[in-house]
């Protein structure tokens, strides 16, 4: 028998071919459930008489929403609208990332505390919050405020020109003056300022091995340089305090039950999550790192900063983005509370015209944006992080 | 000789008092240093405000078994809203004499899950066990055969709900999660691209907008005349959102195999499924089975979002509750005691994955 020439392989035992087809399959599988699920859609759409398109978004809307940062009233398009839906995610999403990634960072340090009643309390903190469903967690918050705070007449006053009750949070702003413009101005100047500053030192420090007190002078300039300007510009002091009169608050700024309760969800629930991210990132330095830089005789703080935190952070920031990310996704829940969301405005949206693909496609999108845009950032970080082997 | 052996010459000296002892831990853990001391001395003064006045509001005061009339005149917790209405709490809208079949239902359910803990138990039997009582308790709930009386899924909730979708919808959702994650590791790029988008698609979205699309969307994909079942609806939603995750969860598992092992395999002339289904599968999915219990907490968790779209699950059933004038205003109690059913479900579970993790940490 000759083994040399080739064999002939059976079509069906190629892998090569069998790839093909299996792929061809799913193609044409595909292809059909699309077509018979388009065919459906149409044909339902035309029975009931429902238009298709994004044309809707030009029509007006003529339905109110509760808080906008955008000027709206119900004669605005629908467009208009869900364009307030979308900043009021971003800013719930925005101020709520900030003050987890604060609350979960301390929480995580307090779970390794040496002191063990912060640590225990941190840990059953964690416990707690982690297995409560978050939604649960906004109809309890909501509740709070509709049901245990007071009326405005009673309302609380934890601190000096603040106050607490079921209109929500009022707390006294500065009025408004050029100064604050100025002000903000020095301040996106001084990170600029320090952006620059920081190359430069770095440069240096390769050169000529001086050390530049970076982080002192860095929060001189954040710090000093907008105070400076305010100071500069008259230094306005005059503030607008919340007062009673008849059944609400005049002055200050209110912050509504939704909007807080919606918040104190998503950062105490998020929190216990990122505290275990944090934890997990620490203790993942191993303890021997910590010996070898103070046996070099780094201090306290450059050990920290040097040594344990890039580590850390290594193991921190992938998991932090999602849980971050999470948050996001999550504050689509302000739809059951009644905070005008982009959910919330989809939703009555969808209502009204009828058009409910266009709608949850719209929706889907601008999460897909968020969560796609988080993982080109993702990317990019790993890769400006990632250990630079020999 | 004996004698100079004696202890008379030699003195015990003891470790000072404050390092040893209930004062030594506390030195230790609670006072060492004057930041730690403040530290505690706060944490001491925040419970001494808030636990007695919880403790006196929670069981000193509270009314457990009263009219709503008694709760509203006392200052302490009513309970009594949990304890009127815990049947409807528990079951929601299902006939009221037929109470005992979900209850039998979420029984099994919990027994099977118990049942399951112990690893010695993990043969193939506890498939066969499973999938019967998988079916027992569809049936129980249905009726229809063997002469219970057949009960409308519309009039299914609570407890039992909230159970049934997170269980079943983990059940269901794992087969298609390991196709996903074995067609995203394929070399064939149709098939890989189109897993990529389905996953990735599915996990930048929130669960709530499947569910709108379930609940709006997927009426208008059926042909004329049909309709599906609004929670069967839910529960595909379910279904294809928690599978995008274990997909991720089993990639991971399939990334953690050696390269030698489908070396092996192939070497020895076992095709692809072969291969998969004897060699490299069995170990993968060991690996995952403690992150894919965290998974059954999350679908846990989220099915209480089936809310959203007016299913009566165990928070909506309690939500209901509060709505009658007479129970209003003790939102409190009853989020509560809600509360702490998930977190004790919750806590098991978390428990048990993290117990899991180390007897199965084989070091490799």
């Amino acid at each position: 028998m000759d083994t040399t020439s080739p064999e002939k392989i059976p079509f069906l035992r190629d892998p090569a071919k069998l790839a093909i087809l299996y792929q061809i399959l799913t193609v044409v599988g595909v292809g059909l459930l699309c077509y018979y699920l388009v065919h459906n859609t149409l044909a339902n759409l035309e029975r009931q008489s429902i238009s298709t398109g994004f044309g809707f978004i030009e029509k007006e809307a003529s339905f109110e929403i509760g808080e906008s940062v955008i000027k709206y009233s119900a004669a605005d398009s629908y467009g208009r609208a869900l364009m307030v839906g979308f900043f009021n995610t971003l800013i719930v999403s925005f101020i709520g990332i900030l003050l987890t990634v604060i609350l979960g960072t301390f929480l995580g340090i307090a779970r390794l505390s040496s002191n063990w009643l912060l640590a225990k309390i941190s840990a059953i903190y964690i416990e707690i919050f982690q297995d409560i469903p978050i939604l649960l967690q906004l109809f309890f918050w909501y509740a709070f405020f509709y049901e245990i705070l007071p009326s405005p007449r009673a309302a609380l006053n934890p601190m000096s020109g603040m106050f607490l009750c079921n209109r929500g949070l009022i707390f006294g702003i500065p009025v408004w003056h050029d100064a604050f413009k100025y002000a903000a101005i020095a301040l996106i100047l001084g990170c600029v300022i320090i952006f620059f500053m920081k190359k430069w030192a770095a440069k240096r420090q390769a050169a000529t091995g001086m050390i530049f007190p970076v982080f002192r002078v860095s929060l001189a300039i954040i710090i000093g340089l907008p105070v400076i300007t305010w100071f500069l510009a008259g230094a306005p002091t005059e503030m607008s305090i919340p007062k009673l009169s008849g059944f609400n608050f005049k002055g200050g700024l209110t912050i509504s039950p939704e909007f807080t309760a919606l918040l104190l969800g998503l950062v105490l629930y998020t929190a216990a999550f990122v505290a275990e991210v944090v934890r997990a990132g620490i203790q993942s330095v191993s303890k021997g790192q910590k010996e070898a830089a103070m046996s070099i005789g780094l201090k306290q703080g450059h050990v920290l900063n040097l040594v344990v935190l890039p580590q850390a952070l290594r193991v921190i920031v992938p998991p932090l983005t999602s849980q971050l990310l999470n948050l996001t996704k999550n504050s689509s829940l302000a739809v059951a509370i009644g905070y005008p969301d982009f959910v919330s405005v989809a939703g009555t949206t969808i209502n009204q015209t009828g058009q409910a693909i266009e709608g949850v496609a719209l929706i889907m999108m601008v999460y897909l944006i968020f969560s796609l845009s988080t993982s080109a950032y993702m990317n990019w970080y790993n890769k400006k992080i990632a250990l630079v082997e020999r | 000789m004996e004698e100079t052996i004696t202890s008379k010459t030699t003195v015990e000296i003891r470790p000072p008092v404050t390092n040893i002892g209930v004062i030594g831990w506390m030195r230790a853990n609670l006072f060492n240093g004057w930041f730690n001391s403040i530290l505690t001395l706060a944490m001491l003064y925040l419970c001494w405000q808030t636990i007695p006045t919880f403790i006196d509001w929670a069981f000193i005061n509270a009314n457990w078994v009263t009219t709503s009339d008694q709760c509203k005149a006392s200052d302490g917790a009513c309970w009594s809203v949990v304890t009127s209405n815990i049947r409807f709490i528990l079951f929601g809208f299902y006939p009221h004499d037929l109470q005992w079949r979900p209850l039998l239902a979420v029984v099994i359910l919990v027994g099977l899950l118990i049942y399951s803990q112990n690893r010695n138990h993990w043969k193939k039997s506890l498939g066969y066990i499973w999938m019967t009582g998988l079916f027992v308790m569809g049936l129980l709930l249905k009726g229809g055969l063997f002469g219970l009386e057949s009960v409308e899924s519309n009039n299914w909730g609570g407890l039992p709900l909230t159970l049934l979708l997170s269980v079943f919808g983990l059940t269901a959702a794992y087969p298609v999660g390991i196709i996903l994650a074995l067609g995203r590791q394929t070399k064939m790029p149709i098939i890989k691209s189109f897993c990529v988008v389905y996953i990735e698609l599915i996990r930048g979205v929130p669960l709530i907008s499947l569910l709108f699309m379930s609940s709006v969307v997927f009426p208008l994909f059926l042909p004329e005349g049909m309709t599906v079942n609004k929670i069967l609806r839910a529960q595909v939603a379910i279904i294809l959102f928690t599978a995008a995750y274990i997909a991720e969860v089993v990639r991971g598992g399939l990334q953690g195999i050696n390269r030698g092992q489908y070396e092996a395999a192939e070497s020895l002339g076992l095709s692809y499924f072969q291969t998969m289904r004897l060699i490299i599968l069995p170990q993968a999915l060991k690996i995952v089975i403690p992150p894919s219990v965290s998974i059954l907490i999350s679908a846990f968790k989220d099915t209480s979002l089936v809310v959203i779209i007016a299913l009566y699950d165990l928070l909506k059933t309690t939500q209901t509750t509060l709505t009658d004038p007479k129970w209003m205003g003790f939102s409190a109690e009853a989020y509560i005691f809600v509360a702490l059913i998930y977190f004790v479900c919750c806590f098991f579970m978390s428990n048990y994955s993290r117990r899991l993790e180390k007897e199965l940490d084989t070091g490799l």
